[in-house]
């Protein structure tokens, strides 16, 4: 009975509903889409994500071992990490997961595990990348799309990070359309893009690493688009988004401490006050 | 009357059908740009912000119409352009293109063992200075002129693009409906444009009846193809096939998606006949299902060897030509000698128009030095004269040959009873239409 009833209340965790949808993404990038994830690499990524997660918690941290958190971080991961290495879907398995542990703020971790792995092996080898024109741009994915992070992100109730780099990075879109004099099928064109929506939704929505006031998200998410953009369409480099991310990142500290909010905790029933490493997740 | 031929169109290559041989096959036939009419080739040559871009035309009509307005990301000098041979162009179409391959099946009686090992092997995966006058009062800078082996140079800037627009208009350029509006958000981007159109005299001392492709070494972060303006006026969709030398790995489009076309497929015998139609075939039903948004990836190799090669791999000195400047005489290697060049080939396939293509092209290098060819195989069985009873044999290259046919459907869309019909299988006896009794029923 006890067992059910901890069952039931573990079900409720939202992230069981990021676990599911990206999922359905994975399947539908392997299945329907065909872009080319090799295996292996899923394999590696989500056994060394867990190999990462028990060490530093029992090792680093002193805290129980929890799976779900690196599970997500193992989709985002796949669904992005492109590489013809398995030893660099390791490397970024591992340095996503330890930088939870490692690079820590006020009792919050700084960046998002999946984000700083990204970033740290496109900067340290040739051999990785994220394709981002792979999710094409066909409009009703995209919609498919939108609704299925909405709802992870009603259940984690954090969605103004979201809705603001949404917000934010369509503005600016179409804004450059109407000074180039563009048609505006090409802001539409971009929009439509399925990295972009996987990245707003999954990415920067996650609680544990955004700041921890809904004014403080708003200014966060704001930021990331306009960093973003500035990369994208003034400096001409891809990957404008995870890069605006992994810069944002240091500033939710200092964006907590002018406005002071509370910090995020995943299970729905109170639980204790959050120690240091109270609640080391995505 | 001139013309403005906003984008490179193709070069007109003539279809050869060479047999060379291959490992463990022969490469029969190939899948080159001619088979498409109105296709341009573009050659990228990348690495950091250096580019250089060579672009081929398949331009069809008299040369003194043809004039084109190419959007460059930065100011260019005299240095900057070039004309290319067309051969060189050439030899990178025929070395990447699509391949057909065959394999013959030996004596069953004698040879068993062999071909289980073959198909073990089969199976490997595979003028103008008077012009000057005119132009401040539009609003347009020649910054330069020049004149480039047959063809006449003119660098603008135009503070505007009606300025621009209207010095094309007065010096008799036909400029396609909504060029303007384009060319506006490509200045208000600080791009610049070159005219480039054929000076006749030139050409004549030359001797060329043809036009050369023309040739830009720029740098700039923006990797990228402006292919708004040819889209202007183009008759219907266009085919373009951009060629990445690279040196770290393949290249895609970070805006649009770059899907492998299907390849290691075996189809029936008949398809080396009708290779040309095959793939044509093949290529319209895959940007159908692609939404016609896709950008095809054709082959992608280490440009040291190729297996099986429907060409061999370029020289030193050609690779040079299309500008890749990392290439230095010490690594010119006799080709076909693999060894490493850091030189890494892309082939993109592209068909576009305005309403699927609305925003240019924009490239990344990836990391990927996975091989990939277009490269279909056909199996000849064995004909001959058999001494032992190799019944076990002919039910199995007749299972083949309808695994063959299925496959050729699913690739082409073609009527399965029409390839059934075309097959010579092995017992002479067609095999008879397997789908439902109620689907002719009303027909």
């Amino acid at each position: 009975m006890d067992t059910i009833a901890r069952t039931f209340s573990a079900l409720r965790d939202p992230r069981w509903y990021q676990v599911f949808v990206l999922s359905l993404l994975l399947g539908f990038g392997i299945f329907v889409l065909d872009f080319g994830i090799r295996w292996q690499n899923a394999v590696v990524i989500f056994a060394s994500a867990q190999a990462t997660q028990y060490l530093c918690s029992r090792f680093v941290a002193g805290i129980p071992y929890d799976p779900l958190s690196a599970l997500i971080t193992s989709f985002s991961l796949t669904l992005l990490l492109r590489t013809d290495l398995a030893a660099l879907a390791i490397v970024a398995a591992a340095i996503a997961i330890s930088s939870k542990f490692f690079i820590r703020v006020r009792g919050k971790h700084v960046f998002n595990p999946a984000n700083v792995a990204l970033v740290s092996l496109m900067l340290l080898s040739d051999s990785a990348w994220v394709s981002s024109g792979q999710w094409g741009s066909a409009t009703i994915g995209a919609f498919a799309l939108a609704c299925l992070g909405m709802l992870v992100l009603t259940r984690a109730r954090r969605a103004e990070t979201t809705l603001a780099f949404l917000v934010a990075y369509g503005a600016l879109l179409f804004g450059r359309a109407l000074w180039l004099g563009d048609p505006l099928s090409i802001p539409l064109h971009q929009v439509q893009n399925g990295a972009l929506l996987i990245f707003a939704f999954f990415m920067i929505s996650d609680p544990k690493t955004t700041p921890n006031t809904a004014l403080g998200r708003i200014l966060f998410g704001t930021m990331i688009a306009t960093i973003a953009y500035t990369i994208q369409f003034i400096f001409y480099e891809p990957n404008g988004p995870i890069l605006a991310l992994i810069i944002s990142a240091p500033v939710v500290p200092l964006i907590d401490v002018l406005s002071r909010g509370h910090i995020y905790r995943w299970e729905r029933p109170a639980a204790p006050a959050a120690g240091q490493f109270k609640g080391v997740s995505s | 009357m001139k013309f403005i031929i906003t984008a490179a169109v193709a070069l007109l290559t003539f279809a050869i059908t060479s047999t060379a041989q291959a490992f463990c096959g022969f490469y029969v036939a190939r899948a080159d740009t001619s088979l498409f009419n109105q296709a341009s080739q573009v050659v990228l040559v990348r690495d950091d912000d250096r580019t250089v871009i060579t672009m081929a035309n398949d331009f069809q009509g008299e040369v003194e119409d043809f004039a084109v307005v190419i959007p460059v990301p930065t100011f260019i000098e005299r240095e900057q352009i070039n004309v290319a041979e067309r051969g060189v162009i050439e030899h990178l179409d025929a070395y990447t293109s699509p391949r057909l391959v065959e394999y013959h099946d030996p004596d069953p009686c004698v040879r068993y063992e062999l071909m289980s090992r073959m198909s073990a092997d089969a199976a490997f995966p595979q003028s103008v200075r008077e012009k000057e006058n005119k132009a401040d009062a539009d609003g347009v800078t020649i910054e330069a002129s020049y004149t480039v082996g047959e063809y006449d140079i003119l660098i603008l800037s135009a503070e505007e693009s009606d300025g621009l627009i209207r010095w094309l208009d007065r010096n008799e350029y036909r400029i396609p409906k909504g060029a303007q509006s384009v060319v506006d958000s490509y200045l208000r981007q600080d791009m610049r444009f070159f005219v480039a159109k054929v000076n006749l005299q030139e050409q004549a001392k030359l001797g060329y009846s043809y036009l050369r492709p023309l040739q830009v070494a720029y740098e700039s972060n923006k990797f990228m193809l402006p292919i708004r303006l040819g889209t202007l006026n183009a008759k219907g969709k266009q085919e373009l096939y951009v060629y990445g030398l690279t040196r770290t790995g393949r290249i895609e489009t970070t805006n649009y998606r770059t899907v492998k076309l299907p390849s290691n497929t075996d189809v029936p015998e008949f398809v080396q006949h009708e290779f040309s139609d095959f793939y044509r075939a093949m290529f319209d039903k895959q940007t159908t299902m692609e939404n016609e948004r896709g950008v095809f990836l054709e082959y992608a190799w280490d440009m040291a060897w190729c297996d099986p090669c429907a060409a061999d791999p370029l020289s030193g000195e050609e690779l040079r030509k299309l500008g890749v400047f990392w290439v230095d005489d010490s690594s010119m290697i006799a080709p076909g000698k693999g060894a490493a060049r850091n030189v890494f080939v892309t082939r993109l396939h592209v068909r576009y128009d305005k309403q699927h293509f609305p925003e240019d092209l924009v490239f990344q290098e990836t990391g990927d030095r996975q091989n990939f060819q277009g490269r279909y195989v056909i199996r000849h069985p064995w004909r001959g004269e058999t001494s032992c009873d190799a019944s076990a044999y002919y039910d199995e290259v007749k299972k083949r040959q309808d695994r063959e046919a299925q496959a050729l459907a699913n690739l082409t869309g073609w009527d399965i009873d029409d390839i059934r019909a075309k097959i010579d299988y092995i017992d002479g006896a067609t095999p008879e239409p397997d789908e439902p009794w109620w689907k002719r029923l009303w027909n």
